[in-house]
This record gives structure tokens, C-alpha cells and sequence, in this order.
């Protein structure tokens, strides 16, 4: 069995497979309250879990450092955060881990799991991680640093800018791009040239895969061996996964102007989620029965998640001016 | 107590915050074995070694970017701009992300870092190596920005603004760098940022004003006392946070005010402090606040006669109070 091949117990398995519908589950639940008019915006992360479940699992999550992006919900599970902290940030209360109620959803930082925390301006943490890994080489730490961005923003200088310090100074940063075809609106075609990423890792010294980003397994290996060669003080990595955004760019976006509906429901076809429960129900990892049990329990979690977040309180007013400096 | 130069107060306070924390150290463009090229960093690679002095490759957003992560993570960097001019591609690092990593992640994050960067003209560098930048950065919270103009506060300042658990963006005016000597203690002194300093008692007229403009108010004031005009000198030395109180006190001593920044006079940080003086200080005043700046031309030009149109001189800044004394 390919896990077992890999490293990973029956247990882990299963796990990722928890983690993924955790993920999803949560992200439709926001879509939901968007929907119902309860939460002001949402920016997913369907298409992305199994890169994200995968890529996360690679990590030690009691040492390794993530610099996320907006879509990273997954990622910042297997870290540690929860549907109710993320619901937090969706409802903007004042007991958000992330940011308080300041940011909006997706702007992930959490001090607890050394999840560093982002803005909107994308690859900007890209570089931050290329910091943090260079920080972590002068105390002589082997931790390593996950970093990500999706395939439009790896257009933008700064991850050049940090991919090739990185690769001068053999830094232990994995560079995964989460390639999901469509920047909002934009095809790859018209993105990005040559059509791969990963080729470009070639000109920074560091080598670039690519990985089927519907597979957690695949991602899993290859952020696996990412994450030896960072230790080993061999280097960044260039990780580019290669999947497909489900829903619209965010919960502002109509994706029917500019993509159609067969082409979306082609790659509904290879959705992890379906291909990866398949795989462990072939190999009798999961039932019918543990798989409904696994979503009862998922469900039980998200509604209590939300009906905490919901009824939390917001932050005062006098938050506002807090925090600017050092108090 | 011993006499040095501008830019060698710079590097004394650079090698005695970094003999005294580990966690200090340099990164930026040529300052490792070449010492920069200014010089600012002249003999920390020896006694230091290249991982506390390093060699970035040529990436100002790099540069901002890695030191940010750093600065996360715990470290204290100081990040060299080989020119103010070339922070702009910077920019988004130290305005999207330094300046807000504390309120964005509701105070569990922060950005203790020093971005130093030699600013200002009259030194033939024409556009691209004259320009002063700070009213880009004034008008956005979050960052400190500190401006002195003698050796003994170059090192006092600098001091507090690699111990400032904020982001400090420490400019150094290039003329003052070996044109401007002065005392400077052998002790680990401290100046607070935040505070101005009276460089120049007097009754008729006060001078306002931070960087090398100092120097250059002070030989307009020896010019006027031969001709009975007694002139209040205040250096800003900080423009963020502002020490209003001793702008208001600086405006009681003469009821006349002239307001003076090589920075364009339009947006310059002279238009900040003439309205809190009109705000707060309006009764004080005997004349209308005056503003003497650098023209509102794209940057110092490089042919002689043009640069001696565009930058301010004793004499122009004379004439100035004389007016004021005069009104």
C-alpha cells in the first residue's frame, strides 16, 4: 500500500483523510453562512486539501514553521488551529487566534504553531519564510519552513526574490506552489510561461517537482523529501502542486463568467476527496460506516464550532487603537 | 571622550549593540567584506563573521523581507538600504507587512528591526542618490522613523533603535556621514526616540527642523546673530513618534516659526508639524508658520547649477528667518 510505502501507518492515513473532510466540511459551512448573510466573505480552500493535508504532514508540527497563504485552511489544521478558530476569524470576533477580529478570513498567524502571520499582498511571506529559515541556520536549529502561494502569485517578484536568496544560502525553505489553474479569473496559459512552475526552481539552484496535487500521498512524498533536504542543509525546494479550484476565487467572485460549467464538473471527476476515500476504502482502511462516522463526528465539530463563533463576542471599540507599537 | 565622524558613530553603535546581543545582526548589499559602500559597516565582517554580516545578493524586497522574518522569529536585524533611493522596491515590504505584523496579529507577532538607509543630496548622486524618502513612511503607522543629525546622536538613537521591539527605519543623511564631527562617549548611552533636542537657544525666530538641515540653520543663526536676530534651533532628531510637546515649547520660545526638511515641500513632513502648530499652538504665534523645503521637482538633479538650485543652503534658510524676523 502506497502510504505504508511512504512511511505512514493505517492510523495516519486515516487521518489525512479526517483532516481533508475537516477542511472541506468547515470551508462549505462558510460558504453557507456567507450565503445566509451571517459573514461578510469567504476564500476557500476546495480543490487545495490534499496539497495542503499532504504537504502538512511531511512537517513536525512541534518545530517547523509555516508562512501560509489565504487558502491554507488545511495546512493550518494539521498545524493545530481548529474549525472553531477558524469560524472565529469568518465571524471577525475578538477571540479570532489569528489576528482578533482585524483581518479577514485566510490571514492566518498563530504564534502557538509558529504559523506566521500574512497579509493580503501575496508572496510577501515567501521571503518571511526565507527569514525565519535564515534565522533559524544562525542558531544552528534543523527546523524547516513550509511556505505557499498559488500559481498567479508565483509571477511576483518577491518569491523570486526569496527563492533565489534561499537557494545562495542553502536555506531549508519548501517553496509549494499550489497550482490550481486559475489566478480569480486568469488561466495558467495566460500566467504563467512555459506553463511551469516548477522548472523555474532549476534557475535558483534548488530542484522543482511537480506533484499531482489531488493526491495527498504524492504530495506527501515529495514535501517529505523537501523537508530531509532542508534538514540536511541541502537546500530550498520548489514543491508545485498541481490541482483545481472548485468553487469561484472567493464568495465576491461569479467563476460563470469566465470559466464553464463542464469544464468545472470535469474536475469535480478527480476531486481528492472522492479519489482519496477511495483508495482507503479499496485497501479496507475505511468503511461506509467509519466514513459516515468520520463526517457525523466532522459535523458534530463544525456546528459546535460555529454556534461558539457566532455567539462570541466582537471586540470593542477601544481595540482599535491598540497595538500599533509595543505596550 | 573621543571625536568622530558621523558615519563612524554609525558603526560604533552597530559593533557595541552587537557585541552586546547575539541576537543583532547585518544584512544588506556589499556590507560584509567590502564594509559597505559607505563604509557604514567597516570592520563587523572581521570581527563578526560572514553569518552576522552578510552579503544579500541585489533584492531590496529580499533584503526587508528576510530581515522581517528574522526580526519574527526573534532575531534583531538591521537591514542596510545601500541608498534610500532604493527602498522603494521595499516598500510594500515595510509598509504592507513590518509596520503591521503587530496589529494585524493583535499584538502575538512583532518586527523588531532597523532598516538604516543614507538619504539626501549635495553630494553630486543626482536623482537616483540625493533623495529623501521619509514622507513616503511618516503618514503610516506602525514604523518609527528617526532622523538625527550629530555623531553623539547617531549612536544614542541607533542604540535604541536596534534594542526597539518595533520597526525602526533609521535615516542617515550621506552629506552629514563625514562632513559632520562631533564628541561621543565611550559608555553605552541611549537617547530616546521620540525626543527632540534644542541644538540652539534663542528669542526672535525658531528653526524646526531634523538631518543635516541642522547644521545648515545653525551657521544661518551664527550669520544672523552678528545682525541682532536671535535664533531657537530644534532638532527633531524623530519625526515618528513626534515629541509635539517640544515642538510647542519650541514655538512659545519665539512666536515665529520657520519650518525647514530637504524633502519636497509638498506632502513633506513640514506640513505635519505646521498644523499641529496651527492647531494646538495658535495663539503662540506672531507670524504665519513658514515652510522652507526642497521644491516640488521629481529629485536633485545632477548638473552642479541645478543641484544648487534645488538643495537648501545656509544662506536661503538665512534669508528665510530674516523675513520671519522682519514680519
Amino acid at each position: 500500500m502506497k502510504h505504508r510505502e511512504l512511511g505512514l501507518t493505517d492510523e495516519q492515513a486515516i487521518s489525512m483523510y479526517r483532516y481533508m473532510t475537516l477542511a472541506r466540511r468547515t470551508d462549505e459551512r462558510t460558504w453557507l453562512l456567507n450565503r445566509a448573510g451571517k459573514i461578510p466573505f469567504v476564500i476557500s480552500c476546495q480543490g487545495h486539501e490534499a496539497a495542503q493535508i499532504g504537504a502538512g504532514f511531511a512537517l513536525d508540527t512541534e518545530k517547523d514553521w509555516l508562512c501560509p497563504y489565504y487558502r491554507d485552511m488545511g495546512l493550518v489544521m494539521v498545524m493545530g488551529q481548529t474549525a472553531q478558530d477558524y469560524l472565529l476569524s469568518s465571524f471577525a470576533k475578538a477571540e479570532d487566534p489569528n489576528s482578533g477580529g482585524r483581518q479577514m478570513p485566510g490571514h492566518f498567524g498563530d504564534h502557538r504553531y509558529r504559523i506566521l502571520t500574512g497579509s493580503s499582498p501575496v508572496t510577501t511571506q515567501m521571503v518571511h519564510a526565507t527569514g525565519i529559515a535564515y534565522a533559524g541556520k544562525l542558531d544552528k536549529k534543523d527546523f524547516v519552513v513550509l511556505t505557499t502561494c498559488g500559481e498567479g502569485s508565483a509571477n511576483q517578484g518577491d518569491l523570486h526574490e526569496a527563492m533565489n536568496f534561499a537557494g545562495v544560502h542553502k536555506l531549508p525553505v519548501i517553496f509549494m506552489v499550489q497550482n490550481n489553474q486559475y489566478a480569480i479569473s486568469v488561466p495558467l496559459e495566460k500566467q504563467v510561461a512555459g506553463g511551469s512552475i516548477a522548472a523555474r526552481g532549476a534557475g535558483y539552484g534548488m530542484p522543482g517537482v511537480s506533484v499531482d496535487g489531488n493526491d495527498p500521498l504524492e504530495v506527501y512524498r515529495a514535501v517529505k523529501e523537501a523537508v530531509e533536504r532542508g534538514r540536511r542543509g541541502e537546500g530550498p525546494t520548489l514543491v508545485e502542486t498541481i490541482s483545481y479550484r472548485l468553487v469561484p476565487h472567493s464568495s465576491d467572485d461569479d467563476d460563470r463568467t469566465y470559466r464553464s460549467r463542464e469544464e468545472v464538473e470535469e474536475a469535480k471527476k478527480k476531486d481528492s476527496l472522492f479519489q482519496y476515500r477511495q483508495y482507503l476504502l479499496d485497501h479496507g482502511l475505511l468503511t461506509e460506516e467509519s466514513d459516515a462516522q468520520i463526517e457525523a463526528e466532522i459535523k458534530k465539530e463544525v456546528d459546535a464550532a460555529t454556534d461558539y463563533a457566532e455567539k462570541a463576542a466582537y471586540p470593542d471599540p477601544s481595540e482599535t487603537y491598540k497595538y500599533v507599537f509595543a505596550e | 571622550m573621543a571625536i568622530m565622524s558621523y558615519i563612524e558613530a554609525v558603526t560604533l553603535a552597530m559593533r557595541e549593540e552587537m557585541q552586546r546581543d547575539s541576537q543583532v545582526f547585518v544584512l544588506g548589499e556589499d556590507v560584509g567584506v567590502r564594509g559597505g559602500v559607505f563604509r557604514a559597516t567597516d570592520g563587523l565582517y572581521s570581527e563578526f563573521g560572514e553569518d552576522r554580516v552578510l552579503d544579500t545578493p541585489l533584492t531590496e524586497s529580499a533584503i526587508a523581507g528576510v530581515a522581517i522574518g528574522a526580526a519574527a522569529y526573534g532575531k534583531r536585524p538591521i537591514a542596510e538600504m545601500q541608498f534610500a533611493d532604493f527602498i522603494m522596491p521595499a516598500i510594500n515590504q515595510i509598509i504592507s507587512e513590518a509596520a503591521k505584523i503587530r496589529y494585524r496579529s493583535n499584538n502575538k507577532w512583532s518586527c523588531p528591526m532597523v532598516v538604516r538607509a543614507p538619504y539626501g543630496g549635495g553630494i553630486h548622486g543626482a536623482l537616483y542618490h540625493s533623495q529623501s524618502v521619509e514622507k513616503i513612511f511618516t503618514g503610516v503607522p506602525g514604523l518609527k522613523i528617526v532622523t538625527p543629525s550629530t555623531p553623539y546622536d547617531v549612536k544614542g538613537l541607533l542604540k535604541s533603535a536596534i534594542r526597539d521591539d518595533d520597526p525602526v527605519l533609521f535615516f542617515e543623511h550621506k552629506r552629514c556621514y563625514r562632513l559632520i564631527k562631533g564628541e561621543v562617549p565611550a559608555d553605552d548611552y541611549t537617547i530616546p526616540i521620540g525626543k527632540a533636542d534644542v541644538k540652539r537657544e534663542g528669542t526672535d525666530v525658531t528653526v524646526i527642523t531634523y538631518g543635516m538641515m541642522v547644521h545648515f540653520a545653525l551657521q544661518a543663526a551664527e550669520q544672523l546673530e552678528k545682525d541682532g536676530i536671535s535664533v531657537h534651533v530644534l532638532d527633531l532628531r524623530t519625526l515618528v513618534p513626534l515629541d509635539k510637546e517640544a515642538v510647542l515649547e519650541a514655538v512659545a520660545k519665539t512666536g515665529k516659526v520657520l519650518v525647514v526638511h530637504e524633502d519636497n515641500l509638498t506632502g513633506g513632513f513640514g506640513g505635519e508639524v505646521s498644523a499641529i502648530i496651527a492647531e494646538e499652538a495658535f495663539f503662540e504665534l506672531d507670524a504665519p508658520v513658514r515652510r522652507l523645503a526642497g521644491p516640488d521637482v521629481p529629485a536633485m538633479p545632477y548638473s552642479p547649477t541645478l543641484e544648487k538650485e534645488f538643495i537648501l543652503n545656509p544662506d536661503k534658510i538665512a534669508k528665510a528667518i530674516r523675513e520671519l524676523a522682519e514680519f
